[in-house]
C-alpha cells in the first residue's frame, strides 16, 4: 500500500507501524466520575467496519509522524491522510 | 545422440550446440532450445511421473502453465527442485534429473499406484485411513508423503546471492506478445516510464510461435524492430526472464527476475535472482492465453499436447515430439497446428475434429464429429483410438496428439484482488470481470481478444487509455497488419467413457474423481477443489481449472458461470525462497548493532549474547576460568568490593526538550516528575494504558526544559513510539520535542565502593564530584579527560555507590580504555550482563523478567509510586478492583533453606503442606542466581500476598526435572536493604 504522507508524499506502508482505531485519540477524562467506564470502553470497543475507516499509521521509518489515515478496508483505497496532530488539536486536546 | 525429431527453421542458434544431461544421460541442443524443446527433438518424450499414480508423463505445454514435466535442476547447493522443463533454458553443462520415480524413470516402482486407482480416488485420505487412529501419523502419512510427490530439497545451503530492487513508472506492461509490445511501443514513444516484462527469455509471446500471425511480414521481424526501438528509448526499461507473479495494492507488483539461471552460475557477486517491488502508476496485463486440454481416455501418455504447444516446438524450437501427429480440437485454430507441422514434413494422420461442420484441411483428413476415445503406449503415445461420427472405430498409429479445446484468457493478475472473472459465450472461456486492481487495464488475448489484429490495436489503445489518466498524450503505434477473423468454437469438454480421463495432470484428477465428487454432494467449486485437489500442485490448475468447472457444470444441469468461477492469487508461478530472504540470509537476516566499544570488548575475549539486535558482554573470561560462573562470580564480587565497569549503551535514551517537557514526563510516567529539580535523576515506571507496567527507566533533568530519559534495551523502539503518540496524539499543544539518542551516547556503568575515585581520576577537575556536591541521584552534563562533553549520572542498578558516564558515541571506544586504565590502581574488573543481572537480582530491582506484561506496579511493590493526584498513561485502570486484591502477586525475595540448592526461574511455589496443583498455585519465580555475596542461590518471585509473608517457607517444585526445593520468602533486597552503600 501507498500511504500520501500530509508532507512527505507518497509512502510505502512499508515504513510505517500500524496501530489502529483512531478513536484512540479521544482519551477520556480521567477525572470523570465515569472515568473507569470510560477508559474501559475507550481501550476495549473497537468498531470493526467493512469499509471506511480511520486509523492511526505511525511514520517509524521515516519522519516519527502519527497519521490518522482514512481507508476502506474493503479495497484498500485510501481516502484520507491528516497529521494525528492536527486531528487531536481539532479535537480540542487541549494537555 | 542424433536429434532426430528437430525440424528446419526456428527460432534456435544452430551454431551453438549445448551439451546437457537429463538423468546423467548427455544429449545436444542450441542456443535459444529449453530443456523441453531439446528433450524432444532429441527423441525424448518421457520427463516426469504423476504426482498420485506415478504414471509415465511428458510436456503437456511449452510455457509456465506446464503440470507435468517438473524436473530437478543442477546440484549440491543449487539444486531446484520442480522446475517446469518447459521454461528451463538450455546452456552448455547444464543438467536436470527427472524426480518422484524410484529406481529410474521407465521402471517406477511407485507406478504399482496406477493399478490401484479405484482406490485413490477423490477424497482416499478421508476414507481410506481412518482406522486404527495412531497409524495415521506414524505409518499412512509418511508412507503417503514419501509416495506423493515432487522433487526434493538438497539440504545443502544455497551458495548464490538473491537481491532485491524497486522500480517506478508511468506504465508496467505485463507481457511481450503481440499486445504488450503494441503497448510498449505506444507508451515508450510518448515519452512515458514504461517497463515491459515477460516471463520468456525471448520476448514476442505468440508471434514468435507462429508462421502466419502477420500479414505482410514474420512476427520475428516485427518483434526484433520493436525490441530494438524499445531498447533504444532511455524512458523503456525491456525485462525478460522476468516474473510478475502478483499485482498488490495501490499499483504495486511483485517481480521476479532470473539473472542467471539461464548460466552455469552467476557472476561472481552477481545475484542469481532478484525480486522487484514495481511502482506503477497504470499497468497493461498483457499476458496472452492458455490452451485446454480435452480430457479423453488415457489423454495423458508422453506425447500427447496442447496444440499451440506443438506449433510452437516446430515453428519457435525447430522440435517435434513425433514424426506422425495427430491433431484433435473442437475449433479452427488447432487445425494452424497440422499446416504447420506438414509444412516442416510431419506426418498429420488426420485431424480429429468434434463438430460435424469443422472446415477441411488441405493435405490430412478432417473427421469431423469424431473423438478421440483411448490411446495406447506404455512409456510413449504409439496409437489413438478414434470414433468416427457414425460410431466406427479405428486405431490410428501416432507418436502424439496435438489438441485444444479452446483457450482461456490467462487472467491470473486480474484477480489477485479479488477481482471476479465472468463468463464470455463467444469464446467459451472466463474473461477478466470487474474489480481489476486500481490502476490495471487488460488488453490482447488476455480480456479474450484471441486474433493477432485484436491484440496490436488494443495493447496500442490500452496505453493510450492508460497515459491519458496520467495527463500524457500518446498515439496509438503504427501496426502491421494481421489477421482479423475470429476463430470459430464449439465447447467441448470430455469424451464420454467409463476409463480415466485427465481434467488436472499434475495433481492427477479425472473426470471420474469430479463425478465422484458430485455424487457425494461436493459440488460447490470451493468444495470440488478441495475435494479432489484439483488445481491444488504448483500449476495453480492452469489448464485444468475451467475443465473440471465444465464437467461439474454438466453434472448439475447448471451453466459454467452458475456452477462457479475460480480465481486467483499470488503468486502466478511458484517463487524460490531465496527471492524472498534476498540477502537477508544468515547472519544478515537483521541487522547486528555493536556499541562502540565493542573491539575492546573483543580484545577482552568477552563471550557475547544476542540482546535484540545487539551484541553484548555476557562475560570476560580470565585465564584459568573453565565456567561462566566462576567469571561471573568474580566479576560481582569485584565489583561489590572495589569497582567494575559495564557497557550499558544499549539502554534506549530520548532526549525531551521544551518548555512542558516535565508536564509531558508527568503524563507517559506513573510517578511524579513535575517537581525534579534540575541536575536530578528519577526512576519512573511506564505504565501501558490497561494499568499494566511495561517499561522502566530512569529520567534526569539537565536543565529546566530539558530532560534525558532511559528506556530498557529491549523496549527501547516500543517507548519511543508511544512516546510520540502521547505527544501527538493526546497532548498536541503541550511544546515538547522528542528525539531518539540511544546512538548518540556511549554509556558506561562505573559501580563499587571505588567508583567515585576511579571517576575523578577521569572527570576534569573543575567538576565537583564529591558526595556532597555531586549526591545520590544527581547528574549534570561536564567534561571529562581535559575537555570532553561528558554526562553524569549518580544513579545504580547494583546498588553500589555508581555512576554511570556518557559521551559522544565516537569517544566511547576511548572512554572505555580511559576507565580501565584509570581503574588499574582499584583492579578494576570490567563485567557483562551476567554479573548486572546476578547484582540486580541482588538488590531486588525488577527487569524483563519482572515486567512481562502481566504484572502492575502494585505486584512490583511500587503501587505507591501511581500517582493519584495527576493523569498519567494508565492510573485510571490501574486502579481496577480485580488488579488490587489483597491476595494480588506480590514481588519478593526467595532463598533455598538449603543454601546450595539451584532455584530455576520459571518454578511455581506451593504451600509448605498441601496439594501440588495449580489450584493451590502460590506463586512462581521470576529471576533466580548465585549470589557470590550471600554464598546462596536466591531469587525474585511473585507470590500471592507476598509483601506480608516474609519469613513463611514454600515449596518451590519443578516437576519438568523433578524438583522439589524447600525455599523462605525473603525481602527481595537482599543486598543493603537500606541502601547505605549507594549513598555513600
Amino acid at each position: 500500500m501507498l500511504i500520501d504522507h500530509p508532507l512527505l508524499g507518497l509512502r510505502d506502508a512499508q515504513e510505517f507501524t500500524y496501530l489502529g482505531d483512531a478513536s484512540l485519540i479521544n482519551r477520556p477524562d480521567w477525572q470523570a466520575e465515569n472515568a473507569a467506564q470510560a477508559f474501559h470502553d475507550y481501550l476495549y470497543l473497537r468498531d470493526n467496519p467493512a469499509g471506511e475507516h480511520r486509523e492511526l499509521w505511525f511514520h517509524e521509518q521515516g519522519d516519527r509522524s502519527w497519521l490518522v489515515v482514512t481507508r476502506n478496508t474493503l479495497t484498500h483505497e485510501i481516502l484520507k491522510v491528516e497529521l494525528a496532530r492536527d486531528v487531536a488539536k481539532a479535537a480540542g486536546k487541549a494537555d | 545422440m542424433a536429434q532426430n525429431n528437430r525440424l528446419s527453421g526456428g527460432l534456435i542458434n544452430r551454431d551453438a550446440a549445448l551439451n546437457f544431461t537429463f538423468d546423467g544421460k548427455t544429449y545436444q541442443g542450441f542456443e535459444g532450445d529449453t530443456l523441453a524443446s531439446a528433450l524432444l527433438a532429441n527423441g525424448v518424450r518421457l520427463m516426469g511421473r504423476s504426482f498420485k499414480y506415478h504414471r509415465p508423463r511428458g510436456p503437456l505445454t511449452a510455457g509456465s502453465e506446464e503440470p507435468n514435466a517438473l524436473v530437478e535442476l543442477r546440484s549440491g547447493g543449487r539444486q531446484e527442485p520442480n522446475t517446469r522443463a518447459t521454461v528451463a533454458e538450455l546452456y552448455d553443462g547444464f543438467s536436470a534429473n527427472s524426480q518422484n520415480r524410484w529406481p529410474s524413470l521407465e521402471r517406477d516402482f511407485m507406478a504399482i499406484n496406477d493399478r490401484f486407482s479405484n482406490f485413490l480416488t477423490a477424497g482416499f485420505y478421508y476414507k481410506t485411513f481412518m482406522w486404527p487412529k495412531a497409524f495415521w501419523e506414524k505409518l499412512y502419512e509418511p508412507i503417503i508423503r514419501k509416495a506423493a510427490g515432487l522433487g526434493s530439497l538438497t539440504g545443502e545451503d544455497d551458495p548464490d546471492h538473491y537481491d532485491k530492487g524497486f522500480l517506478h513508472c508511468d506504465l508496467l506492461i505485463i507481457g511481450a506478445g503481440p499486445a504488450g509490445l503494441a503497448a510498449a511501443l505506444t507508451a515508450g514513444r510518448a515519452g512515458a516510464q514504461v517497463i515491459v516484462a515477460d516471463e520468456d527469455f525471448r520476448m514476442g509471446g505468440r508471434l514468435i510461435a507462429e508462421t502466419g500471425a502477420l500479414a505482410e511480414m514474420a512476427g520475428e521481424a516485427w518483434v526484433t524492430e520493436t525490441l530494438a526501438e524499445l531498447a533504444s528509448m532511455g524512458n523503456v526499461r525491456v525485462m525478460p526472464r522476468t516474473t510478475v507473479f502478483g499485482a498488490y495494492d495501490h499499483g504495486i507488483y511483485g517481480a521476479v527476475e532470473r539473472n542467471a539461471d539461464h548460466l552455469i552460475a552467476p557472476a561472481t557477486d552477481k545475484p542469481r535472482q532478484t525480486l522487484w517491488r514495481i511502482y506503477s502508476k497504470r499497468a497493461v496485463i498483457a499476458t496472452g492465453a492458455i490452451e485446454r486440454p480435452i480430457a479423453f481416455e488415457n489423454n495423458d501418455r508422453p506425447g500427447v499436447m496442447l496444440a499451440g504447444a506443438v506449433r510452437g516446438y516446430a515453428n519457435r524450437w525447430a522440435a517435434t515430439p513425433a514424426q506422425s501427429v495427430v491433431v484433435f480440437a473442437n475449433n479452427d485454430d488447432a487445425h494452424q497446428t497440422a499446416r504447420d507441422l506438414m509444412a516442416r514434413g510431419v506426418v498429420v494422420p488426420a485431424i480429429v475434429d468434434t463438430r460435424p461442420d469443422a472446415p477441411d484441411v488441405a493435405g490430412t483428413e478432417v473427421l469431423k464429429g469424431a473423438e478421440i476415445v483411448d490411446s495406447s503406449g506404455r512409456l510413449g503415445l504409439t496409437s489413438v483410438r478414434v470414433r468416427t461420427a457414425n460410431g466406427q472405430t479405428r486405431d490410428i498409429a501416432c507418436g502424439a496428439v496435438a489438441m485444444s479445446g479452446g483457450w482461456n484468457p490467462n487472467l491470473g493478475l486480474t484477480c489477485h484482488q479479488r477481482g471476479r472473472p465472468v463468463w464470455h459465450n463467444d469464446i467459451h472461456a472466463f474473461v477478466p470481470g470487474e474489480g481489476l486492481p486500481v490502476g490495471q487495464i487488460v488488453a490482447g488475448a488476455a480480456k479474450g481478444e484471441f486474433t493477432t489484429e485484436a491484440a496490436l490495436k488494443g495493447g496500442a489503445a490500452a496505453a493510450v487509455a492508460a497515459l491519458s489518466d496520467l495527463g500524457i498524450t500518446a498515439a496509438a503505434a503504427e501496426l502491421p497488419a494481421a489477421t482479423d477473423a475470429p476463430v470459430a468454437i464449439t465447447p467441448f469438454w470430455h469424451v464420454k467413457g467409463a476409463k480415466r480421463a485427465w481434467l488436472d495432470y499434475q495433481n492427477d484428477v479425472t473426470v471420474k474423481d469430479v463425478k465422484l465428487a458430485h455424487q457425494e454432494n461436493f459440488t460447490a467449486v470451493e468444495h470440488l477443489k478441495r475435494y479432489t485437489t484439483l488445481g491444488m500442485a504448483t500449476d495453480q490448475g492452469k489448464t485444468s481449472n475451467v475443465g473440471a468447472l465444465a464437467v461439474m457444470a454438466e453434472l448439475t444441469g447448471k451453466s459454467i458461470p452458475e456452477t462457479g468461477t475460480t480465481i486467483f492469487r499470488p503468486p502466478y508461478t511458484p517463487v524460490a525462497m531465496g527471492a524472498f530472504g534476498g540477502r537477508a540470509v544468515g547472519k544478515d537476516f537483521h541487522p547486528t548493532r555493536l556499541t562502540p566499544s565493542h573491539k575492546w570488548a573483543e580484545e577482552q575475549g568477552a563471550v557475547f549474547v544476542e540482546v535484540g539486535n545487539w551484541l553484548r558482554a555476557q562475560w570476560f573470561p580470565r585465564k584459568g576460568e573453565t565456567h561462566w560462573r566462576q567469571s561471573v562470580d568474580r566479576e560481582v564480587l569485584q565489583t561489590r568490593n572495589s569497582v567494575g565497569v559495564c557497557d550499558v549503551t544499549t539502554l534506549g535514551k530520548i532526549d525531551v526538550q521544551g518548555a512542558d517537557a516535565a508536564a509531558f514526563l508527568n503524563k507517559i510516567y506513573a510517578n511524579g516528575f513535575a517537581k525534579l529539580a534540575v541536575g536530578k535523576t528519577r526512576y519512573g515506571l511506564m505504565l501501558r494504558e490497561d494499568g499494566v507496567a511495561y517499561d522502566d527507566g530512569t529520567a534526569a533533568r539537565l536543565a529546566e526544559d530539558h530532560f534525558v530519559v532511559t528506556t530498557t534495551t529491549a523496549n527501547a523502539v516500543l517507548a519511543y513510539r508511544n512516546m510520540e503518540f502521547v505527544r501527538q496524539c493526546l497532548c498536541p499543544e503541550m511544546d515538547v520535542q522528542l528525539i531518539s539518542t540511544t546512538e548518540a551516547w556511549a554509556q558506561y556503568a562505573v559501580a563499587g565502593p571505588n567508583s567515585r575515585k576511579l571517576l575523578q581520576k577521569i572527570v576534569d577537575p573543575e567538576f565537583d564530584i564529591s558526595n556532597e556536591a555531586f549526591p545520590f541521584m544527581g547528574c549534570g552534563e561536564i567534561t571529562v579527560c581535559g575537555g570532553l562533553r561528558a554526562r553524569l549520572f549518580r544513579i545504580s542498578f547494583s546498588g553500589e555507590l555508581a555512576y554511570e558516564i556518557a559521551v559522544p558515541t565516537r569517544y566511547g571506544d576511548a572512554m572505555m580504555r580511559a576507565l580501565m586504565e584509570a581503574g588499574e590502581e582499584f583492579d578494576a574488573v570490567p563485567y557483562g550482563t551476567e554479573a548486572l543481572g546476578v547484582m540486580r537480582i541482588e538488590k531486588g530491582h525488577a527487569a524483563g523478567n519482572e515486567l512481562n506484561g502481566t504484572t502492575t506496579a502494585l505486584n512490583l511493590g511500587l503501587g505507591r509510586m501511581v500517582s493519584t493526584k495527576k493523569d498519567c498513561i494508565g492510573n485510571v485502570l490501574s486502579r481496577r478492583e480485580g488488579m488490587n486484591t489483597k491476595d494480588a502477586l506480590a514481588l519478593v525475595g526467595v532463598k533455598p533453606v538449603n543454601a546450595a540448592d539451584p532455584l530455576p526461574a520459571g518454578a511455581h511455589l506451593m504451600n509448605a503442606t498441601g496439594p501440588v496443583d495449580a489450584a493451590h498455585d502460590q506463586g512462581y519465580v521470576t529471576s533466580a542466581a548465585y549470589s557470590p555475596i550471600l554464598e546462596s542461590s536466591i531469587g525474585l518471585a511473585f507470590v500471592k500476598g507476598g509483601f506480608d509473608r516474609k519469613g513463611e517457607k514454600l515449596r518451590l517444585v519443578n516437576p519438568l526435572e523433578g524438583q522439589e526445593t524447600l525455599v523462605e520468602i525473603v525481602s527481595a533486597h537482599f543486598v543493603d536493604p537500606e541502601g547505605e552503600k549507594l549513598r555513600a
